[in-house]
């Protein structure tokens, strides 16, 4: 008789778990309830990619995933309390509901046969991707691949970032154009919440710093340190220790682009200069790909935040 | 089976069950998490390749853990930017909802101009 | 081993970077910089395009670079075959009269640093610019993945620029379906790679095979691509969308965003999935064409305003374009194949300069009119004579009557369906031509019917009715310059077809 291996027993409760989360966040009756669970299903999520081997993930899951998707989902459903009345009237009919039942079923038992028809041995580029990551100059193949063989593509999703904070702002009223994003927030200043708004910013900072540097040789990266110093800025605002920029302020419209501009830029000089777009000289390699992360991690930063902030609502003057 | 195959099929799973949500909940803010639930599902699926792919002494296969890297952030934005879409819609309509019919007798839109001008322009006629 | 960078190749970087550039300079700047550099940015992009064209013709293959010069399978690459170039082009033709038209409606005021529509406006047209050439140019399914979502997030904002709800709930149910079809579609790239350890296009057309694995994945990603496409039946999302945004921006929105996902499917089965695919599930995907194209039709016919007739005509149009890929799935010959490959780029080509002259054109008539209800036009042809006969001559490109685009396009694709005995796909040709007839004919008699006294309207700028002018003629003799380059669209697809059989 065999014994069942401990890890995937832990794998199957953990995953039980998630799915009844997922299962409750779907059925349940208030939309403040399922962005709950959302949050916590983010978590399980987040050890289940530990479990796959990816720390990386990991990270970015936990921190984007859980956390700041699921402050979106919470202050949403914060705000949008008097809609669920009015959404509950509109219950699909039996034709809708077989139809996405369908639908679902489908693509779920595709995945399934997909998943367990995977070849074997399964097919890899982690050999291709470990003996060239010397010429990077990092030891984390994962940054490797990130900011050397597949750079173009992380180009391309910092624009998508750009063209979110745009199209975010777009949402705005005409006259509040130019005006400071969120609404005023009332916090308590002798309360809890400033209370850890002043103690974790500064530790946040650091943390946020060390993950971009470590990023390099261990798991970490620019996209995680950036969305640590997000949601500590956040966390500032929500406390009134800060307060979000007007959006017509040229510094952080900089910012803003700094991230791509500065990958654009050094691509070009490749171009130009080395042997092709986004190539780097084998000697410079890691300095001009920290140079690269640093400037990313701000833009993050700031693009992460006020994507969370939403679109300009008050005038400029109503500061603080 | 093994954790990865495992996963593989509790992936496959979630997007089906996000895939459900996404159609069928009225309410948007409810569409817009079951499509995060859809999109957790994929995401876990490209983890079990990852995971089966761990070779040269690596966990995983790096490419396709940047991929999802690249994916979450993706998602992400994504989501940001529908939630802010319907914040505006409650505030403009008082719904949260997709059917043309709940934009029947609201108060508060902004009346179409007056002088008949396409309303995508009319805003910037009338100066900031 | 194909995947090399040819000479010539950083062409296609320069291209892509024009708009890149020039977006996050829009951004930095603002205001009626916004404008200026999405103006200043076309010519180069023209030029670059240009350079890639004249590239090709002297080479006869198609271009390659690679990034960062990492070859496939680690490494993406940037490919220019000869659809890649033919949509280059187009993209940046329309695109110039799309500017040009809208200088006026999204113009900063005078005395304001920076207007929110104004600068979403040139920030997103940037965007979708850049979006489609990744879409055109890039060799890596992973990048075109990335490419749908900056497409997506780039015209999602174009739809409720104008913050009425009807327009935020047509924004908002287009991000859905458009998120829905991106991760389907995502989720195919990743079973591929679990299938076959790349995601390079070249590559996986020799690699592939006919599995559960890569029946899925295709499947999957083509439902993705489908319903980005708004191919019927999942087309519901797209007429409020295009109605009711700016006329300008819905001429980019039917003109060209909606011409990306549908390169994509082109991609997918032509090129990767060439020789696994059968000539069957062609039929299954031509079959939803043709019912797009009857039900959009139809529904066409039956619309009071003239911005969501126009919005239901894309959707018909769009059924014709997927009724290539029988015609060159199941092709008796390589001529007959080629005549429909051309055939379908042709159509997706006059489409999109025809329905951008003709979104233009009733955005005049409503700036003119006060409306666009169609059974109130009598009398337009008399007060905007210049944008009627923009309206008249997009139409005929969509009809497809000679010296239009589209009438090479169907004799193409209709000598093709004969030639491999398909002829269900000629009756559908045909009857389509039909329909499409019925509603412009509709529209111009009662824009042509004189009345008793002059319509009164709002005087809109000449330039403007000029600028859809030249872009409908273009459409409408868009046949007479497409007979010389069938070669042009063969150039860099004999390898991937010849690799694929």
């Amino acid at each position: 008789m065999n014994l069942v291996p401990l890890g995937l027993v832990l794998d199957i409760g953990l995953g039980l778990l998630a799915l009844a989360i997922a299962l409750f966040a779907l059925r349940t009756r208030t939309t403040y309830a399922a962005a709950v669970g959302f949050v916590a299903f983010g978590l399980l999520v987040a050890l289940a990619w530990f479990r796959l081997g990816a720390p990386d993930v990991a990270l970015t899951e936990a921190a984007i995933g859980g956390g700041l998707t699921g402050l979106l989902m919470l202050n949403a459903s914060a705000r949008l309390r008097a809609t669920e009345a009015a959404a509950e009237r509109e219950r699909p009919g039996v034709p809708l509901r077989l139809l996405a039942l369908l639908a679902a079923f489908a693509v779920a038992c595709g995945l399934a046969i997909a998943v367990l028809a995977f070849p074997t041995p399964a097919p890899t580029l982690a050999p291709l991707a470990v003996a060239n990551a010397p010429a990077t100059g990092l030891g984390n193949p994962v940054a490797a691949t990130l900011m050397a063989f597949r750079a173009t593509d992380t180009l391309l999703e910092k624009v998508v970032l750009v063209l979110a904070i745009v199209g975010v702002w777009s949402l705005a009223r005409d006259e509040r154009w130019g005006g400071r994003p969120g609404r005023r927030h009332a916090a308590d200043p002798n309360g809890v919440l400033v209370f850890f708004a002043r103690l974790l910013p500064p530790i946040g900072f650091v943390f946020g710093v060390y993950l971009l540097f470590v990023g390099a040789d261990l798991p970490g990266g620019a996209f995680q340190g950036g969305t640590i110093l997000a949601a500590m800025w956040l966390l500032a605002i929500m406390a009134r220790l800060a307060d979000t920029p007007t959006i017509d302020l040229r510094w952080l419209r900089f910012w803003l682009i700094a991230g791509p501009a500065a990958f654009l830029l050094v691509g070009l000089a490749g171009l130009a200069f080395g042997s092709g777009f986004l190539a780097y000289p084998e000697s410079l390699a890691k300095p001009i790909i920290l140079f690269v992360e640093v400037v990313k991690i701000v833009t993050v930063g700031v693009t992460l935040a006020l994507i969370v902030a939403g679109p300009p609502e008050r005038h400029g003057g109503e500061g603080r | 089976m093994n954790s990865a195959t495992w996963y593989g099929l509790l992936g496959a799973t979630l997007a089906g069950i996000g895939l459900y949500g996404l159609i069928v909940h009225p309410h948007v803010l409810r569409k817009i998490l079951s499509f995060n639930l859809l999109g957790s599902g994929v995401f876990l699926i490209a983890g079990v390749v990852a995971r089966r792919g761990a070779d040269a002494g690596l966990p995983g296969d790096p490419v396709l853990q940047g991929l999802v890297i690249t994916g979450i952030i993706v998602a992400f934005s994504a989501t940001a930017l529908a939630v802010a879409l319907l914040l505006r819609l409650a505030e403009t309509a008082n719904t949260a909802s997709l059917s043309p019919g709940a934009l029947e007798g609201r108060a508060g839109d902004a009346p179409l101009p007056a002088d008949g001008s396409d309303p995508g322009v009319a805003r910037r006629r009338e100066g900031s | 081993m194909q995947d090399v960078t040819t000479p010539g190749g950083h062409w296609l970087v320069l291209a892509l970077m024009v708009p890149v550039a020039g977006l996050l300079l829009a951004v930095l700047f603002g205001g009626r910089h916004a404008e200026r550099i999405a103006l200043a940015a076309l010519p180069l992009g023209a030029i670059a395009a240009l350079a890639i064209v004249m590239q090709m013709l002297s080479s006869g293959a198609a271009l390659v670079y690679c990034l960062g010069n990492w070859a496939p399978p680690l490494g993406i690459v940037l490919r220019a075959d000869g659809l890649s170039v033919a949509m280059m082009v187009t993209t940046v033709v329309v695109l110039t009269a799309i500017a040009l038209f809208a200088r006026i409606d999204f113009a900063t005021p005078r005395g304001a640093r920076e207007a929110r529509a104004p600068f979403v406006f040139w920030v997103m047209l940037l965007g979708v610019w850049a979006a489609l050439l990744v879409v055109f140019l890039a060799g890596d399914f992973f990048t075109l993945y990335v490419a749908l979502e900056l497409v997506a997030f780039a015209a999602v904002p174009l739809v409720s620029l104008d913050g009425r709800a009807e327009t935020l709930q047509a924004a908002l149910r287009y991000l859905l379906y458009a998120l829905a079809g991106s991760v389907l579609y995502l989720v195919g790239t990743v079973l591929i790679y679990g299938g076959y350890g790349t995601l390079d296009i070249a590559l996986l057309a020799d690699r592939l095979r006919a599995e559960p694995v890569a029946i899925v994945a295709v499947a999957l990603m083509t439902a993705g691509l489908l319903a980005k496409t708004a191919l019927f039946p999942l087309h519901l999302w797209l007429p409020p969308a295009h109605a009711g945004a700016p006329a300008a921006a819905s001429a980019l929105l039917s003109g060209l965003v909606i011409k990306g996902s549908f390169f994509l499917v082109i991609r997918l089965w032509l090129d990767a999935f060439g020789s696994v695919m059968t000539p069957a599930a062609a039929q299954l995907l031509a079959a939803l064409g043709a019912g797009a194209i009857v039900v959009g039709s139809v529904v066409a016919l039956q619309q009071a305003r003239l911005k969501l007739m126009v919005a239901y005509s894309t959707v018909a149009q769009i059924g014709y374009l997927f009724l290539m890929f029988p015609l060159v799935l199941g092709a008796a010959s390589a001529g007959a194949a080629a005549a429909a490959l051309a055939g379908g780029l042709l159509q997706a080509i006059s489409h999109a300069t025809a329905k951008a002259a003709m979104f233009m054109a009733a955005g005049l008539v409503y700036a003119a009119l006060g409306h666009d209800r169609v059974a109130d036009l009598r009398g337009a042809a008399r007060a905007l004579p210049l944008t009627i006969a923009a309206f008249a001559l997009s139409g005929i490109a969509l009809i497809g009557l000679p010296p239009a685009g589209g009438f090479l396009a169907k004799w193409l694709l209709l000598s093709s369906a004969l030639e491999s005995a398909q002829w269900w796909w000629v009756v559908v040709i045909a009857l389509g031509g039909l329909l499409t007839a019925a509603y412009v004919f509709l529209v111009l008699s009662k824009a042509l019917t004189t009345t008793a006294e002059p319509v009164v309207i709002t005087p809109v700028p000449r330039s403007s009715e000029v600028i859809v002018l030249a872009l409908a003629i273009v459409s409408a003799l868009l046949g007479v310059a497409a007979l010389a380059p069938l070669d042009l669209v063969l150039i860099g697809r004999d390898e991937v077809m010849s690799g694929a059989r």
